[in-house]
């Protein structure tokens, strides 16, 4: 333990960066968790596997990371629909039982990335070298490592757009609306069903952005998603399931927290930051900071 | 009655083998599946029959092991007093992590299953009493007589202990508790205005199945002879654990029995002759599938065969 | 007759909507209640708060002569408070008789075998006697909507709260629902119904009461509610 506060000023610069990352890569389980009410415990899975895709096209075609990040995203866009659309037909419609074998499906999803990963690619981890990598950015005494802010800056992009899109465009408002009426949607002449495919197909697009910049932030590893599970649903469930506002302010606390702890106390006790975050809102304040 | 008089079969087979069979190796892999058993029938009464779906199994089990370890290492005490303590353990942790979120919807529950079962591993890996990443060994005290290996002792001891655990999840489920659980997974807010205390019963099937994931982790360090984080706390028991019922069939104490026997010694057959990564990969998949296409498991499919034979 | 229901001053708030404000309501033993009002009024709302499934965060509401409003729902059903749902909730993968024994065990803490006689009765009551042993998936709206009643029913209630029972059903069905709860109140259960069929609240009701936005706007007669110009416009906008 180090206590030295002039360690301070920097752990919290870099937990805002960290914070604002976090809550990018937590804003697609915004969507299909907190709207959609979609269990999707393979959310930091599919991450990953994003992350690792980006790997691939920065070996194969030398494709810089964010560039990757986004020619991924249309592919994501699609697998998001098809997910979406088999877990409605073999789940949601039926009614009976949704809870234990929606929650058993996804698990299993996410063990089946996962244990794929680790056949395809092997348990080392895998790094991505592009220019902002490996230099820092100073700042007076304080050092910022510069694909920090490239994450962040690619973080911020991608969230005001989701964001602008939700409360700006039909669809959008749509797809809010879904969360908190379908029947009067239906009346509308809407089909939830489809809007609700098309917010999982974004949001699955979104994740895998995110892990073009989790690639960028660091190294990954195929069990990565566990602890991502931890982070994202810790910001979702304390921004408050329905808010996406709620998002960026949860990621910054998250952030702030387990940078101050990284600092403070050492990586080995970073991981549970998150999770131990996770159980004290669920037991003080399960709704959240903003929730409905 | 019938029940019984299968149970008190198992135990003197149980017996019988112990004194007969000589290859060790059969001793090893089948204390892995009474393991399985267990730890499978434990996740189903909570999971199955009030369906809230519990992903930290191994938690709870590493939970145990280290319980043991620790109770061995300081006070020398016998395995039965080690399973109770164990078992004792994880009730508390049940109890506290239903406590804190069976309240809400059962997704909380889950996530917070999973919180526990990382939090406790990092706690384990840092705090360097518990042992740290390299964990703690013992050695094995002296093998008591009837028994004149080791192995061969886990084995009764697993039989007994799978023979417990099943039958306190069949009394559960044939007795009004069980019905209760039943109704809370069917529709809860129904069961609430029913009449059913839906809080209390939850906290006590998680009570009840933490308990005996703990007292399945307990025999571990005498299994192996040591402990440590990350294979204690191992994600394949949770895995497995969640898999089995799932596979076997959530509905009747029969269904993780099966699960684990089929599944339990797939899995030794797959990891001996092909590898262990794919062992895994085959019980993700199997999962998948039957949550898809076989929700009520392999007791539903025969079931369903059934009723169509005898018309 | 004794009042059997207090309803004092009960508010309940969603975030920055208010769903009740400050509702009052006595309901006397043995009478039949009509509670009617546009969607999203609050009568679901108010249903809930009594029945236990919501908390009211003010006021009070007494059950035969006690405060129940810190209670949980399955120790006010207890007490012998017992509702319907708008959408049926059957247990889906028990048989409609075991459906039954669930609150019998629970409530009246019958053994089965005395339990079974009592559901028998009320499924041959509903005439649902010949599905006795299947799963309610077999059943159609106005079977589930009996099922509803009859788990209710099965609780040995002083109250029975109907919610919107008969809602989609056709003009025979409603007449056997009213049938049964006509019944069911001479038998000396108070009954409230919710219900936007209004000729059926109309027939059933021995005094109305109107929600609007979380208040009541008119109470009184099956008459008098229907000329109150109150009502019609909640109903039918300004």
């Amino acid at each position: 333990m180090n206590f030295a506060l002039d360690l301070l000023p920097e752990a919290v610069l870099f937990g805002l960066l960290l914070g604002c990352f976090y809550a990018a890569v937590s804003v697609g389980l915004s969507v299909s968790f907190g709207l959609l009410d979609v269990p999707h415990l393979a959310h930091p899975a599919f991450m990953v596997l994003g992350s690792y895709c980006t790997w691939v096209l920065g070996m194969r075609f030398g494709l810089d990371p964010i560039v990757a990040g986004v020619v991924l995203m249309p592919l994501f866009f699609a697998f998001g629909i098809a997910v979406y659309r088999f877990y409605y037909e073999t789940f949601e419609k039926r009614g009976t039982d949704v809870g234990v074998r929606g929650l058993a499906f996804f698990f299993g999803v996410a063990f089946i990335v996962e244990v794929g990963l680790i056949l395809v690619f092997g348990v080392d981890q895998r790094m991505v070298e592009a220019r902002y990598i490996g230099k820092s950015w100073e700042w007076g005494e304080i050092r910022v490592p510069m694909r920090m802010i490239v994450a962040f800056a690619t973080a911020l992009v991608l969230t005001s757009l989701l964001a602008l899109y939700l409360s700006k465009t039909f669809t959008g408002r749509a797809i809010k609306a879904v969360a908190q009426d379908e029947a009067a949607l239906r009346l509308m002449g809407v089909n939830p069903v489809r809007i609700k495919q098309w917010a999982f197909g974004i949001a699955t697009a979104v994740t895998a952005a995110a892990g073009a910049m989790l690639i960028v932030v660091g190294p990954v590893e195929p069990s990565l998603d566990r602890v991502y599970i931890g982070r994202t649903f810790c910001v979702v469930v304390l921004a408050g399931l329905g808010s996406m506002s709620g998002t960026l302010i949860a990621g910054l606390i998250l952030g702030i927290s387990e940078s101050i702890v990284l600092t403070f106390f050492g990586a080995s006790w970073a991981p549970a930051v998150a999770f131990g975050l996770l159980l004290i809102v669920l037991g003080v304040r399960p709704q959240g900071l903003f929730g409905r | 009655m019938k029940f019984w008089i299968s149970a008190a079969l198992a135990l003197v087979l149980a017996g019988i083998a112990a004194a007969t069979i000589s290859n060790e190796y059969f001793f090893f892999a089948a204390y892995v599946v009474l393991q399985a058993v267990i730890l499978a029938t434990a996740w189903n009464i909570l999971g199955g029959y009030a369906g809230y779906v519990n992903f930290g199994t191994g938690a709870f089990f590493g939970v145990g092991a280290y319980t043991g370890v620790l109770l061995i290492k300081s006070l020398g005490l016998p395995l039965g007093l080690q399973i109770a303590a164990a078992a004792a353990m994880g009730g508390i942790l049940g109890f506290g992590i239903g406590l804190l979120t069976l309240r809400l919807r059962g997704i909380f529950f889950s996530i917070a299953t999973v919180a526990i079962a990382i939090i406790l591993e990092t706690l384990v890996l840092n705090v360097r009493y518990l042992g740290g990443a390299t964990g703690m060994q013992i050695l094995r005290p002296e093998v008591t007589p009837p028994f004149d290996s080791y192995i061969k002792m886990l084995f009764v001891i697993g039989v007994l202990l799978a023979v417990i655990a099943v039958a306190i999840a069949r009394y559960i489920e044939i007795s009004w508790l069980g019905r209760g659980l039943r109704a809370i997974r069917d529709s809860e807010e129904a069961a609430e205005c029913s009449g059913v205390p839906t809080l209390k019963l939850k906290l006590l099937a998680c009570t009840v199945s933490g308990a005996l994931m703990s007292a399945a982790g307990a025999p571990l360090a005498m299994y192996q002879s040591f402990v440590e984080p990350a294979s204690s706390f191992s994600l394949n028991y949770s895995v497995n654990a969640l898999a089995m019922p799932i596979i076997g069939g959530m509905a009747h104490w029969i269904g993780p029995v099966l699960g684990a026997v089929l599944l339990g010694t797939i899995q030794q057959l797959v990891t001996v002759t092909i590898s262990s990564e794919l062992n895994v990969l085959v019980v993700g998949v199997l999962l998948v599938f039957f949550v898809v296409a076989a929700p009520e498991g392999i007791v539903g499919l025969a079931g369903k065969l059934w009723a169509r034979f005898s018309r | 007759m004794g009042t059997l229901l207090q309803v004092k001053a009960v508010s309940k708030h969603f975030g920055g909507f208010t769903a009740l404000d400050q509702v009052s309501v006595d309901i006397a033993e043995g009478e039949r209640f009509g509670l009617i009002g546009p969607n999203g009024s609050g009568k679901t709302t108010l249903i809930n708060c009594v029945s236990g499934s919501l908390r009211n965060e003010s006021g009070s509401i007494v059950f035969a002569g006690e405060e129940v409003s810190r209670l949980a729902a399955y120790q006010r059903t207890r007490r012998g408070i017992a509702r319907s749902f708008q959408i049926p909730r059957p247990f889906r993968t028990m048989t409609l008789l075991e459906n039954l024994l669930v609150p019998s065990a629970y409530v009246v803490h019958m053994k089965d075998a005395e339990g079974e006689v009592q559901a028998m009765d009320l499924l041959r009551k509903m005439g649902l006697a010949d599905k006795a042993h299947s799963r309610s998936n077999t059943l159609s709206q106005v079977e589930l909507r009996k099922l509803e009643l009859a788990r209710a029913m099965a609780a040995r209630p002083k109250l029975l709260i109907s919610d919107e029972a008969m809602a989609g059903l056709s003009g025979t069905e409603v007449e056997e629902m009213l049938k049964i709860l006509f019944a069911l109140n001479e038998s000396g259960i108070t009954i409230i119904m919710i219900e936007h069929i209004m000729q059926a609240v109309m027939r059933f009701s021995q005094r109305i009461v109107c929600l609007d936005a979380g208040k009541i706007i008119c109470e009184g007669t099956p008459t008098s509610i229907v000329q109150n110009p109150d009502v019609q416009k909640a109903y039918l906008g300004a």
